[in-house]
């Protein structure tokens, strides 16, 4: 392999890449605003120059590839004065405006001031002034002087969303970013334009002023958008998500997401509408009772059936972990019935990461044996059971299928028992005799296995009432360390919901007691010893970018991850 | 080493203690005479110097608008967590301002670092040291408590642009 030298340490690099590719993978950072590992060269920002000895003058690290035997010094004192200079010319005129910008904190124009500039300005002149809260599309405000004019967002909406949407226009000092006079920045993706904007040109409209990127924890865990399930970061204060961020994972979503995913995966967690504990219909009405009420009134009910007379339906909504306790509970009433609902829109899905599979663990719902041949009725088997009064009792857990098929708002009227494990409510929970309120996927831990196989974590970022931040080993953020019981600002509601595995292990505990898991991952390690495809994984070694399944038979299997 | 002798070798005067005494009358009558510079608070109060950090105030312009734009920085460096910002949009020309803006007056220490943050001159020590407070929630000053018209902090905040 050829090799180069960087600050005196010999690195080895493939032919064809850059000096700052080179670098990078031998973890060495050269500062940069323009470059971007998943978009072409631009060579705008100067920030990248670097010395390279027998060569005349400073070279700009993006571009220059890398050749054997070279020797390139990033700290030496040209280097540093160039740096210097670049950042005196792109501060000259980006406004001091950091204490109302969103980017604040995360934006790399601050951290290379602190690490490269000069401190002080000698400009005195007044600063190009250019528009500022331009309404570039429908999530994304863009400000005109705080940009610097690295074209990210331009190749990224050339190369990534595949639609040319945005341009510079003007010249000199007044270039600014545009989109076509009255068009919309409106691809499905815009807003990973405000992730890889270096400042806070672009921001999020839906997170504007919502929070200091300091004051939040983040967590990772994995879209439920769709079946891509990219993987992201969720942004909690106050026990409140805030924002979704993709992460890096180069299987799954390099580093994007859609803004479908970013936006409308996370408001129902905090949403009004989220069920508190658990309820019993009396009198019509369904009434709060205490959850040991409820499980008992729910396994006497359960009882009063023969266990041809209940079916189960799972949820492709739900983690592996709770797929397999319904099995395993539904397993040990002698039930065969049981079955889940795939969300598919045809149609909705293209060649970046968008999927017409409309929920995020399908295939895992279905490698766990939910739609097993073994198993008794499918769901339309059961639905015309339930509608000719052969399946009396029905478990529905985390789905709102009747949303999804208002038919069956009629067959349900013919059920004797509904029982219905839910986050929020909806049109299912609402018919239901009996609901368990279930936590969400913010506030679990689980796993999901994504169309192409890949079984990916999700970790609790929202406590519910029964967990502790600290004890539980969430992320805290430094507001979740030093509060206490009397600060207003760590009082967001804790909602009385328990993950649907725990709650089939209650209901278990009530009946002949076959289920006992204390935690998610005990029942996934029962999962690993008795499922396949999962055999010899435990959560440790699923890591950040989860790991690839044995044996998965699928068509779509590491597809589309080239394009990005 | 050798044991340090504490006490005076006293002379024979000193040993007879009246004069000594007298002394101390002395000073006593002199004392009489001088000045008062006890204080009868709450009948006379004690007026601070314009270094004197009494309970953060946020400085409300002329035109009734708070400065603060809460960009949450005092927040940030606030030692004792006493400080909570929750910034909005606002159609100014500021762009972003707080929608609420609380201190814990049991956290606060006085130290003075929200003040010396602050990009905006927005919050500044005053000199109000009177706190009493009943309940927990009364020691929790919200904006209505907080937001002090510019005039009344004038000598503070010439005292902050000649020695910050």
């Amino acid at each position: 392999m050829p090799t180069l030298t960087v600050d005196g340490i010999q690195i080895e690099f493939n032919q064809g890449q850059t000096i700052i590719e080179a670098a990078r993978a031998a973890g060495i950072e050269i500062p940069h605003f323009c470059w971007h590992p998943s978009l072409s060269v631009s060579g705008n920002c100067r920030v990248c120059l670097v010395e390279i000895e027998k060569m005349p003058k400073l070279a700009i690290s993006c571009s220059t590839y890398a050749s054997d035997g070279m020797v390139v010094h990033t700290k030496s004192e040209k280097t540093l004065q160039a740096r210097n200079a670049v950042m005196e010319f792109i501060l000259i005129n980006h406004p001091l405006d950091c204490p109302i910008c969103d980017e604040a904190g995360e934006c790399k124009l601050q951290d290379y001031a602190y690490k490269h500039g000069k401190g002080e300005s000698r400009f005195e002149e007044m600063k190009v002034r250019k528009e500022k809260r331009v309404q570039l599309g429908p999530y994304i405000k863009f400000d005109g002087d705080r940009c610097i004019m690295c074209s990210r967002c331009i190749r990224f909406s050339d190369e990534i969303a595949k639609k040319n949407q945005l341009t510079f226009v003007k010249r000199g000092d007044k270039v600014t970013v545009s989109t076509f006079p009255g068009e919309s920045f409106d691809n499905p993706y815009t807003l990973n334009t405000t992730d890889i904007c270096p400042v806070g040109a672009l921001t999020n409209q839906d997170f504007r002023f919502k929070s200091r990127v300091w004051e939040m924890s983040n967590t990772n865990s994995v879209c439920t958008g769709c079946s891509r399930g990219c993987s992201t970061e969720i942004w909690v204060r106050n026990n409140e998500i805030l924002r979704l961020t993709p992460r890096f994972n180069q299987k799954v979503n390099s580093y994007w997401m859609c803004d479908n995913g970013r936006l409308n995966t996370f408001k129902h967690v905090n949403a009004q509408n989220r069920i508190d504990g658990a309820y019993i219909r009396k009198e019509g009405q369904l009434q709060k009772v205490e959850w040991e009420e409820a499980l008992k009134v729910a396994v006497k009910s359960l009882r009063e059936y023969k266990n041809s007379e209940i079916a189960f339906i799972g949820s492709p909504f739900a983690t592996c972990e709770d797929n397999y306790a319904l099995l395993k509970f539904a397993r040990s009433l002698g039930v065969s019935n049981i079955d889940f609902m795939n969300h598919i829109l045809p149609g909705d899905q293209d060649e970046i990461l968008i999927r017409e599979d409309k929920t995020p663990n399908s295939l895992g719902a279905e490698l766990i044996g939910l739609k097993n041949s073994s198993n008794g009725s499918s769901l339309d088997g059961i639905m015309k059971s339930v509608k000719e009064g052969k399946i009396k009792a029905l478990f529905v857990m985390e789905d709102d299928i009747v949303s999804a098929n208002q038919e069956y708002e009629k067959i349900f009227s013919k059920l004797e028992l509904l029982i219905v494990n839910s986050s929020n409510q909806n049109e299912t929970a609402n018919l239901a005799d009996i609901v368990f309120s279930a936590s969400t996927f913010a506030e679990k831990n689980g796993t999901f296995v994504n169309f192409q196989g890949i079984l990916q974590r999700i970790r609790p970022a929202v406590a519910t009432e029964e967990m502790d931040r600290a004890l539980d080993g969430m992320e805290m953020s430094r507001w979740d360390k030093f509060g206490t019981d009397y600060d207003r600002w760590l009082k967001g509601k804790k909602y009385d919901a328990k993950p649907s595995w725990k709650i089939f292990t209650m209901l278990s505990a009530y009946m002949e007691g076959k289920l006992k898991y204390d935690m998610a991952e005990d029942v996934f390690s029962d999962i690993a010893k008795s499922v396949e495809n999962f055999k010899g994984l435990d959560y440790d070694s699923i890591g950040l970018e989860g790991v690839e399944l044995k044996n998965i038979k699928s068509e779509a299997r590491l597809a589309g991850v080239k394009n990005i | 080493m050798s044991i340090q002798k504490r006490e005076k070798n006293l002379n024979f005067f000193e040993k007879l203690y009246i004069p000594e005494i007298m002394k101390g009358m002395a000073l006593t009558l002199k004392s009489m005479f001088r000045p008062n510079v006890t204080l009868q608070y709450p009948e006379a109060r004690f007026e601070p110097s314009s270094s004197y950090r009494g309970r953060p105030v946020l400085v409300q312009d002329n035109n009734g608008v708070e400065r603060c734009v809460a960009c949450g920085l005092c927040a940030r460096v606030c030692p004792a967590l006493a400080i909570e910002v929750q910034a909005s949009e606002t159609e100014l020309e500021k762009e972003r301002y707080p929608v609420k803006f609380e201190i814990n007056m049991l956290r606060c220490i006085f130290c003075g670092f929200c003040e010396e943050v602050c990009p905006e001159e927005a919050i500044v020590m005053s000199k109000d040291y009177e706190l009493v407070f009943k309940k927990r929630d009364d020691a929790i000053f919200g904006k209505d408590k907080l937001l002090v018209p510019v005039e009344n902090l004038k000598e503070r905040i010439e005292f902050l642009r000649a020695f910050k």
